[in-house]
Formats: structure tokens, C-alpha cells, sequence
């Protein structure tokens, strides 16, 4: 189980989070201009990288606020962690 | 047979207290100190159980947790039965009573033992290749492998026993106490952090507290008085804790470890009244000292399994922890020096040794010559080829090894013995390192893998980082902890060390026989009866990953885990297909290291704490009034209130009516509440919900209808505007949690320009709902200052009211389709104000009633249940609810997956009325629906969601989701069951009342 540094609270138990899946990626401001296919990419196709990966996480039972963190998936260590809106990390 | 091995008074052993135990039945004796592995060698016993597909008798062959045989059932036949308990690790108490496992009808005449003679038709795969064909045999089959195979029962009683999980946290763990964890822990303790030392053995201080022989000496102390003086120093430490008879059994990514405490399983049954059995560790330790130690190789040659064949150093162990000869007659076969130290021991303690067989040709050492000193026999250059004697061992046969080691030469000379100690070489315990994602390196010299990269704050020393010998433990560990406690002292400098360990070894995976590999049985892994035959088979049949290998010869997959054959399983794969060992890797390590009780993992969530569970502060009144309950959720609804011993039909049936006749009163606390207040609330749900909210003036009510992204339906429920900028929203009992934290993701990351506040209030408010044509009547009784007319109180609108001093908000809106008021108060004042409504209902028979009428009710109206009548492919226009979908509003969650190619397809499953031919018939919930029972295969065109027996309208109903349903007004189905054909016609699901009378009667 990790732990994961909360941007708003610190370190925290795993337990207390819950993960929401691939980060940066923008609801269309437009969905009605969208193709199918356009729509279709940004509704279902999410990557799953062995490596280093950006995903969403909420501390849920705990300030229940989203942030953005970076993880290697083939060893599950935690490179960063920041709120959402700012700039991803070069990692 | 029955005779006494014990030796020379050992100090571990408590020889003033006799302990009586059973094992099969019969009664022996032991001493309070012993395991059951101990006690039954003292009395000579080694046949302990059967294997698993040969059923071959075997015994016991180590003297710790990597046990393969000696496994049996404990207390057989009471609650406190346990299955596959290792004879090696379980302390003997009075009254102990165990049994062999895997044989039948009794681990001397065993029928299994049939496979043994049949095994040149059991080959690797057998149970694949034969059992799965014909497939109509299958249940033939599994009634005879059940019967004689399996390994124990499992208890068909409660558990009495208490377990309980405990979290620790600690700056420093240490795994194993022997000389390097006890190192360790007096280097981490004294330079001030907080440490945690525990043991899977009821003492401390590993191998080396019972090495009492002049050869290995500390500070010119014999070794083992040495380490004790250093136990009892480190037992002073105020910051560390000292935990036995606690076996790790994960190793988790950031130092996060599971183990389990043993506290009572040493005691007599009638002394573990009422204490905690088994304890859960929940440990977090900044950083891990891995000191498992090692186990020692068994050596892989043909009929290497008999009863009498223990591992080199468990004979050892035996002979210096327990006082206990494991026979009378004793032959060492090795291919290193650590057998000569077992016959060290033997001499010292009198116990005869006939031979010494060494793989090794050109060898000397201390150890040897000492050995040989004392008149004991040794064979170099030899190996054993065969083994004689059924339930027993009693007599090898060896032969001389070719100088590559492939062939054996010469005559073969038998030697007589009752038992047999073997010797391979060392495995390091890396099981625990790499379940935490450690990898490996391979160390050809002496063919044995090594800790190389940790993935978190953790280091391996000692024996399980491949560092052998006394000597090179006491040199490294200092300086390794220096650097990785960052400590600039330690208390082990310039220690003087004596230990003639010589380090060479021979390594043969698969020593050579005179007979073909085809008729020779060399066990790999003793449990589940796999040879090395098995494996070279396995790999002539083109398998070649070690994941594989293991499966199809099922190496490595008992109970121990195969902790003693899987790296000769690997030796003789990369051997035969010649792959480097290294590169070959090793299968994976998964925890736990050792199993764990059931009881353990679940520890304290038993009985009514198996889960937790929501009640509404009416709930005491329900149950008063013998309410049946229903979950949902981890709610407890009331789901009927049977009457005089009425069946759950005629309850519903009743309630039902009374509901429409004149008045009903239902619980709806359970049901999600979230208050939303802030300057962009309505457009917050302009963009949440399917219609608009703009225009929804203050005081007034709004259904809405919540969708996925993909245009699914998602929650419904009624939202009340309350003031220009606050609302509170309603969702179904079961969303309540996810509709907020949907609503608090789109907030946070897509919309957080939005001035939007959210707020469950689902605890805070209950709920009480009366309906009925009398509603009016009684809800005006108890606020009889409002104004009820339809003017001033339309419906779907709301009002802020007092009864008494008690605010309480006010809602006319309908579930059922009757004239219906939902009264909100704070929760504490709700279970009076219900028993007020009851008073205030009495003259018209106010009827609570619960789930199941709520559900008919609703069912007649034709309103849907979401997670009922809809799952997770249904969209608004599929369920005929277009009504709700604003054709205006740019965006809102879902809306443009409304008009995907998929979703406006004409024949995707929408939602109708089902009326039986026969208006008595119920329709079964889940039913197919079909069209054609002649076409073939039969076409499933949906099936029913919702049915009930309607008393208002005398007739069945149901709700059912039929392709290209909408369509089909009028037509006739067939909803087929296992033994008729049911009749039903295609209906508006709208049943009762479709003009809304009722509702503003
Ligand atoms: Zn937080």
C-alpha cells in the first residue's frame, strides 16, 4: 500500500485515496462540434503505460480534494504530486 | 517401535514438565519445549502423513516453516480444527491431538498408495490430460480424487477463537532474530530509534543459539553463549520491541507489512479462554532489516523422499535444540562443509554416525579432519543412488561420481541406516525481499541468488543476503548499518571471529543414477509429487518459462510453497535446456510466506461487524412494529410490515391499498441529500442534470435525471430550489455517495470557475413521506397554520414551515403518484414527528409501509427505479423519457453521446408496460422476453425489470426493456420459463392514473 503525499493534508495511508484514472485529459468545451470518432477518443481511450504515467487521485476519505500525480507503473513509486491546474512536472 | 531418542538434556527443553499428547489416535509423551515434529522423533516416529498424488509414505524432513510433509490436522473434529498445520512449528500443549492428513483410510495402509504403482501412468499433467476428457466423466473422476486426495478438512464449526489487527508503526523492523536480526536490533536500538524485532520461533537468537561447539567462537566465546549474553542485553531496550512466534507474511511496496502474532496457539485449549488468538500486524516501518536467514538444499536423487530423510541441519537442530536423535543409525550425504557440522553435534551428544557421503572429490577443511578424527567413515567423491525401506529408511546405495559429475562408476557399496541427513547447500530466504518487488542477482560461484536492487528503504544481511559463514556475517553487518542508518557507530567494531567454515561446494541439480532418469522417482517437490522426471518431461513437451513449468508439473505449488525443491527445479531446467540460471529468473514469490488463518485476515469483522450498517433515527419505531428489512446500500429499509402473520404478498398487498384508498406513510430518510449553495447553482445543474433549471422558480420542485458522459442514466431524483442561490438536491439511496463525488469532480477539475458549494446533508435531514388522498388531511392536522390549497401549495413545490418551534421544510412532490407530502426535519426530531403523523393518521388508517409497496406503487405509475429498470446501457430516450431531455442547453454531462451512431439506433432495448395474457400470472424478475420460440437459436429480445401483483388495478404488471421496444405497442411476447410459456403483450408502462388525477385530487 502506498503513501501518498496530499498536496492539501501531507502523508497519508493509500487507503485513504481513491484513484481516477489517466490525468490531463480536458473535457471538449465544444462536444457538440465533435465528430464521432472525436468524441469517442476523448469518452473511452486512455492509455496504460508500464512506466512513467500521469493519473488523477482523490484524497476521498479525507479532504476530498482531486490532484494530479506521477507514477511509475512498473514499480509504483510516486515521482510527484500537484494540484490540479498546475503545470505537469518534466519527469 | 516405540523407543526413546532423547538424548543428552538439552536447555531448551523443560524436562520437569511431561506433556501427554495424541498423534492418530494414539497417546505419547513429550516435554514442554518441544514442537509436535520433536516429540514424535523422540519417540521415534517419522511417518507422518502421505504424499499428494502417489500418496508415498513421508516424514519429516526439516525443522521450521518450509516443512513439505510433516503436515496434519490439528483437534480433529472440533471447532478449533486447522488443517495442514506443520508438525515442525506448532509447540505441544496437554491435550494435543493431531492426525495425518492425505491418507485413507490411515497413514499406514493408505489406497492412494495405489497411485505409487501406477505412476508410470502419472506423469506430469496427468490430472490435465486425463481429467478433462470426456467432460460427462468429470464428476466420476471427482468423486475419487476428492475422496483420496486433498490436503486436511477444513472446520465445519464456528471459529470460538478471538483475532484482532493491530497497526504499527516503527522507525526500524527487523525480520528474524537470529545473530544477524539480534545484531541489528542492538546497533538500531542503541543509537535511538524505534525498533520492532520479530521471529517466527518461540525463542530468539536463530541457528546460532544452540552452535555450542568450540569450533565457532566470538570474542573467543563459544558462539551460542556469545549471542545469548547479547539477547539479554538487547531485552534492556526501552525503544525496542521484541516481538516471537510472529511470522511476516507480506512484504508490500512502502515498507508496509503484514504479519501474524501467534498468542495462544502454544497454550492447552481450556487456558486460551477469552484471549485474542492470532493478532494482524499492520506494520509501517521507515526502514526494513531483512534477516531471514536461509534454508538449507535438500539433494535431488531417486527415492530421496523416504520417511527418515531430513534435511542435514534439521537433524542437527533437532539433536542440539530438542535433545533428540532422529536415529540410531545415522549417514550425512553433503556437497558442502555444513553436514560436517551436523556430525560435530552428533559425536558431541553421542549419537552414532555410520557414514559421511561427500559429492565433493578433493576436500579439506577443519571440520573434515576433526570428523574424521573421530573414526567416522567418509565417502568423497560419492553420491547416493538409491534408497530401500517403505515406511522407514533403511539402507543407500552409493556410488562414485564421474569427474563432470553426469555418471555415477565403480560398484555400488550399501550402507544400513535408519536415517539419513541431507545436505545442498544454502538458499537464501529472499521470498520476502522479493514479494516487496526486489530484484535478484545469481552468484555463480556457489549458484545461489542474492538480494541487487531494493525498491524501497530496506537492506538484506546476514545468511538471506547470501553471507554464510559466522565470519563474513559479523565483518559486514557493522559497516552495512552504518551506512544505512546513517549511524556513525556501531557497537560491533573489531570483533574477533573463529570459524572454520570451508566454503566449497559441488553443485549437481539432478545427481546422476545407474538406472534411466525414466525409472527413477527424485523428488523436486515433495508435497505435490513432482520428479525431476516430471520437469525434463515437461520440457521435451516444448514448455519452457519457469511459470509454466510450474504449473504443468504443479512444482511449487503446495502449501510450502516448494521453499526447498524450486531452485533445483530451476537447475534442472536451465541444465536440460540449457539456459543460464541467472536469465532463467525465478517463479514468483507471493505472500503469504507462510498461510494465514482466515480467522487472522478478517480478524474483529465477524457477525454483526462483518460490515457496517446505516439506520434511519426511525428505525427503533419499525422495528417495534415488526418491519422486515431490506439492504440497500448499507441501509437497513423497512421492506414490509406484516400484520397478524401475514406472507409478504398480502402486506404488500394491503399497504398497497390503503396507500390509494386513503393514506400511507413511508421512511425516505435513506435517500441521498445534497445541499448546493452558490451564485452558479443553477447553471452547476444545468450542466449536471439532462433539463433545464433556469427558469425553476424559488419554492419549486424539479425531477431531474443525472447521465454519464456517455449519455447513460446515471441518478435521478427531486431537486428543490430553496433560495435564489441554494438548493437541495435529492438522489436515490444507493448513489448518494457517488452522485457527490461526481458532482465534487466536475467542480474541482473540468468547472472551477464555478461558484459552487456542495454539502452532504443525507444524515442530517430525515424524511418522512405521506401520501394518499387523507394526506392533506393529516399533515394540515399537525401544521394546521399552512395554507394547503392547490394555489398556494401546488405540487411540485416546497415551503419552509414550524411545528411547534421545529423547522421543517415542506414538500408536496409524488413517488407514487398520489397526493403525497415529504416533510424534511432535522433528524433528531424525526422519530417523534412520525409518531405524530401516526396519531394524526389514525382516523384514516395511515398505513406505513415500506420498500416493497413503495416499489409496487411506483411500478403502476410507470416511474422508473434507476439500477432497477435501468443498468448502465441505458440511455434517457431508451427508458421513453425524451421529455426530460432539453433540446435547448448547449451542453450537460452526457449530452452529446445522445446522438452517437450507437445511441440512436432504432432497435437498442427500451423500456415498456408488460401486461400478462393471464392477469394473475406474475411475470419473474430477470425473465427473458422472445418473440419466436421456434427460430433457433431463440432470439432474446430483453427482459423483465420490474413486476408486481397490482391491487388497485386488479391485474399483474411489469416493467420490462425489449429491443426496439417502443415500436411494439399491442404486440404479443413470450416470456418462456423453465416449464410453460408466458403470454404477454406489449403496454404503455404508465399503468395507472396517466393524466395525473390522483396527484392533484
Ligand atoms: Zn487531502
Amino acid at each position: 500500500m502506498f503513501l501518498i503525499i496530499c498536496p492539501y493534508c501531507g502523508e497519508r495511508e493509500q487507503s485513504e485515496f481513491k484513484a481516477g484514472g489517466e490525468a490531463h485529459i480536458v473535457r471538449p468545451k465544444q462536444p457538440t462540434e465533435l465528430s464521432d470518432d472525436e468524441w469517442a477518443e476523448y469518452l473511452f481511450m486512455r492509455k496504460n503505460i508500464k512506466g512513467i504515467q500521469f493519473e488523477r487521485w482523490n484524497h476521498i476519505h479525507g479532504c476530498r480534494k482531486w490532484f494530479n500525480m506521477v507514477r511509475d507503473t512498473s514499480n509504483d513509486e510516486i515521482k510527484a504530486v500537484y494540484k490540479m491546474g498546475e503545470k505537469p512536472p518534466s519527469i | 517401535m516405540s523407543k526413546n531418542l532423547r538424548t543428552k538434556t538439552s536447555k531448551f527443553i523443560d524436562e520437569t514438565t511431561r506433556i501427554s499428547f495424541r498423534f492418530d489416535g494414539k497417546k505419547y509423551f513429550g516435554f514442554r519445549g518441544d514442537t509436535l515434529a520433536s516429540a514424535l522423533l523422540a519417540n521415534n516416529i517419522h511417518l507422518v502423513g502421505r504424499s499428494f498424488k502417489y500418496h508415498r509414505p513421508r516424514g519429516i524432513m526439516t525443522a521450521g516453516s518450509e516443512e513439505p510433509n510433516a503436515i496434519v490436522q490439528l483437534n480433529n473434529n472440533s471447532s478449533r480444527t486447522e488443517p495442514n498445520v506443520r508438525a515442525t512449528e506448532i509447540e505441544i500443549y496437554e491435550g494435543l491431538e493431531a492426525s495425518s492428513q492425505n491418507c485413507w483410510p490411515s497413514v499406514k495402509f493408505d489406497i492412494g498408495g495405489i497411485n505409487n504403482f501406477l505412476s508410470p501412468i502419472l506423469p506430469a499433467g496427468f490430472y490435465y490430460k486425463t481429467f478433462m476428457w470426456p467432460a460427462s466423466f468429470w464428476e466420476k473422476y471427482e468423486y475419487f480424487i476428492r475422496k483420496s486426495a486433498g490436503l486436511g478438512k477444513s472446520p465445519t464449526k464456528p471459529d470460538p477463537d478471538i483475532y484482532e489487527h493491530k497497526y504499527i508503526h516503527c522507525d526500524v523492523l527487523i525480520i528474524g532474530a537470529g545473530i544477524s536480526g539480534v545484531m541489528a536490533a542492538k546497533i538500531a536500538a542503541k543509537n535511538g530509534f524505534k525498533t520492532l524485532l520479530v521471529d517466527e520461533k518461540s525463542y530468539l537468537g536463530g541457528s546460532t543459539i544452540y552452535q555450542n561447539s568450540e569450533n565457532f567462537k566470538i570474542n573467543n566465546q563459544v558462539s551460542n553463549s556469545w549471542l545469548e549474553k547479547e539477547i539479554n542485553e538487547i531485552k534492556k531496550f526501552k525503544n525496542l520491541e521484541i516481538k516471537t512466534r510472529t511470522s511476516v507474511a507480506a512484504f508490500h511496496g512502502y515498507n508496509y507489512l503484514l504479519a501474524r502474532e501467534n498468542l495462544t496457539d502454544h497454550l492447552p485449549l481450556d487456558q486460551r479462554k477469552d484471549k485474542t488468538r492470532q493478532r494482524l500486524l499492520k506494520i509501517r516501518a521507515k526502514k526494513v532489516i531483512t534477516a531471514t536467514g536461509s534454508l538449507e538444499r535438500p539433494l535431488i536423487f531417486d527415492n530421496n523422499d523416504r520417511p527418515g530423510i531430513l534435511l542435514s541441519s534439521a537433524i542437527k537442530t533437532y539433536a542440539n535444540l530438542y535433545g533428540v536423535a532422529c536415529g540410531e543409525k545415522n549417514v550425512l550425504f553433503t556437497n558442502n562443509d555444513s553436514a560436517y557440522e551436523t556430525a560435530i553435534s552428533l559425536y558431541q551428544k553421542g549419537i552414532n554416525i555410520e557414514a559421511i557421503i561427500d559429492n565433493r572429490e578433493e576436500v579439506d577443511s577443519k571440520l573434515i579432519k576433526e570428523t574424521e578424527k573421530n573414526n567416522i567413515k567418509v565417502y568423497k567423491g560419492y553420491t547416493v543412488v538409491n534408497t530401500s525401506g517403505y515406511k522407514r529408511i533403511n539402507k543407500i546405495s552409493i556410488m562414485q561420481l564421474s569427474k563432470d559429475g553426469q555418471k555415477v562408476t565403480g560398484n555400488k557399496i550399501f550402507i544400513e541406516c535408519d536415517c539419513l541427513g541431507v545436505s545442498g547447500g544454502w538458499t537464501p530466504a529472499v521470498h520476502l525481499f522479493t514479494q516487496s518487488g526486489g530484484k535478484l542477482k545469481f552468484r555463480d560461484e556457489d549458484q545461489v541468488f542474492i538480494p541487487k536492487t531494493y525498491p524501497s528503504d530496506q537492506i538484506s544481511i546476514g545468511s538471506c543476503n547470501g553471507d554464510f559463514t559466522l565470519d563474513e556475517i559479523l565483518s559486514s553487518i557493522p559497516n552495512k548499518l552504518k551506512v544505512f542508518l546513517n549511524i556513525k557507530h556501531t557497537v560491533y567494531e573489531n570483533i574477533e571471529v573463529q570459524s572454520p567454515f570451508n566454503k566449497s561446494k559441488r553443485n549437481i541439480w539432478l545427481l546422476p543414477s545407474d538406472k534411466n532418469i525414466g525409472k527413477t522417482k527424485s523428488f523436486v517437490d515433495y508435497q505435490n509429487d513432482a520428479t525431476a522426471k516430471d520437469i525434463k518431461l515437461a520440457l521435451r513437451e516444448g514448455f519452457r518459462s519457469i511459470e509454466h513449468v510450474k504449473r504443468y508439473t504443479t512444482t511449487g505449488m503446495g502449501t510450502d510453497q516448494g521453499k526447498l525443491g524450486n531452485m533445483h527445479a530451476l537447475g534442472i531446467i536451465s541444465e536440460t535446456a540449457g539456459s543460464k540460471m541467472g536469465e532463467l529468473g525465478t517463479t514468483t514469490f507471493r505472500p503469504p510466506y507462510t498461510p494465514l488463518t482466515f480467522g487472522t485476515i478478517v480478524g474483529r469483522n465477524v457477525g454483526e461487524y462483518f460490515d457496517v450498517f446505516r439506520k434511519t433515527p426511525i428505525h427503533e419505531w419499525h422495528v417495534k412494529n415488526n418491519a422486515k428489512f431490506e439492504n440497500v446500500g448499507q441501509w437497513k429499509r423497512s421492506w414490509y410490515y406484516p400484520k397478524n402473520g401475514e406472507s409478504m404478498h398480502d402486506a404488500v398487498q394491503r399497504e398497497s391499498k390503503a396507500a390509494r384508498d386513503s393514506a400511507g406513510i413511508l421512511d425516505a430518510s435513506t435517500l441521498g441529500k445534497i445541499d448546493i449553495q452558490g451564485t452558479d447553482a443553477s447553471e452547476f445543474l444545468n450542466r449536471v442534470y439532462t433539463n433545464s433549471w433556469s427558469k425553476l422558480s424559488i419554492g419549486k420542485c424539479r425531477y431531474g435525471l443525472m447521465l454519464n458522459e456517455d449519455g447513460m442514466v446515471y441518478d435521478d431524483g427531486v431537486t428543490t430550489r430553496l433560495s435564489e442561490n441554494h438548493y437541495i438536491m435529492t438522489t436515490t439511496t444507493g448513489g448518494a455517495a457517488t452522485v457527490l463525488g461526481k458532482l465534487e469532480d466536475y467542480l474541482q477539475t473540468e468547472w472551477p470557475e464555478l461558484d459552487v458549494y456542495l454539502t452532504s446533508v443525507t444524515d442530517h435531514y430525515a424524511t418522512i413521506s405521506v401520501c394518499g388522498p387523507n394526506s392533506r388531511k393529516i399533515v394540515s392536522k399537525i401544521i394546521p397554520d399552512l395554507d394547503f390549497s392547490d394555489e398556494s401549495f401546488p405540487h411540485m413545490s416546497f415551503k419552509n414551515v414550524k411545528i411547534g418551534k421545529i423547522k421543517c421544510r415542506l414538500m408536496r412532490i409524488s413517488f407514487t403518484g398520489e397526493l403525497s407530502y415529504e416533510i424534511n426535519v432535522q433528524a433528531n426530531y424525526s422519530k417523534s414527528l412520525w409518531e405524530r403523523c401516526m396519531e394524526a393518521g389514525k382516523e384514516f388508517n395511515i398505513t406505513p409501509y415500506g420498500t416493497e409497496t413503495m416499489h409496487l406503487l411506483r411500478a403502476e405509475k410507470g416511474f422508473i427505479i434507476v439500477g432497477q429498470d435501468t443498468d448502465a446501457t441505458m440511455t434517457p430516450i431508451d427508458l421513453q423519457m425524451d421529455w426530460i431531455v432539453s433540446k435547448k442547453k448547449y451542453d450537460f454531462i452526457g449530452k452529446r453521446s445522445l446522438y452517437r451512431s450507437d445511441t440512436i439506433k432504432e432497435d437498442r432495448k427500451q423500456l415498456v408496460g408488460l401486461l400478462t395474457e393471464n392477469p394473475e400470472e406474475i411475470l419473474e424478475e430477470g425473465a427473458q422476453i422472445i418473440a419466436d420460440i421456434n427460430k433457433s437459436p431463440i432470439e432474446m429480445l430483453g427482459h423483465v425489470t420490474s413486476s408486481y401483483y397490482s391491487p388497485n388495478l386488479k391485474k399483474s404488471i411489469a416493467l420490462g426493456v425489449v429491443r426496439g421496444g417502443k415500436n411494439m405497442m399491442g404486440q404479443k411476447l413470450i416470456i418462456p420459463m423453465e416449464n410453460k410459456q408466458i403470454n404477454v403483450t406489449v403496454a404503455d408502462p404508465v399503468f395507472l392514473d396517466k393524466e395525473n388525477k390522483r396527484l392533484n385530487a
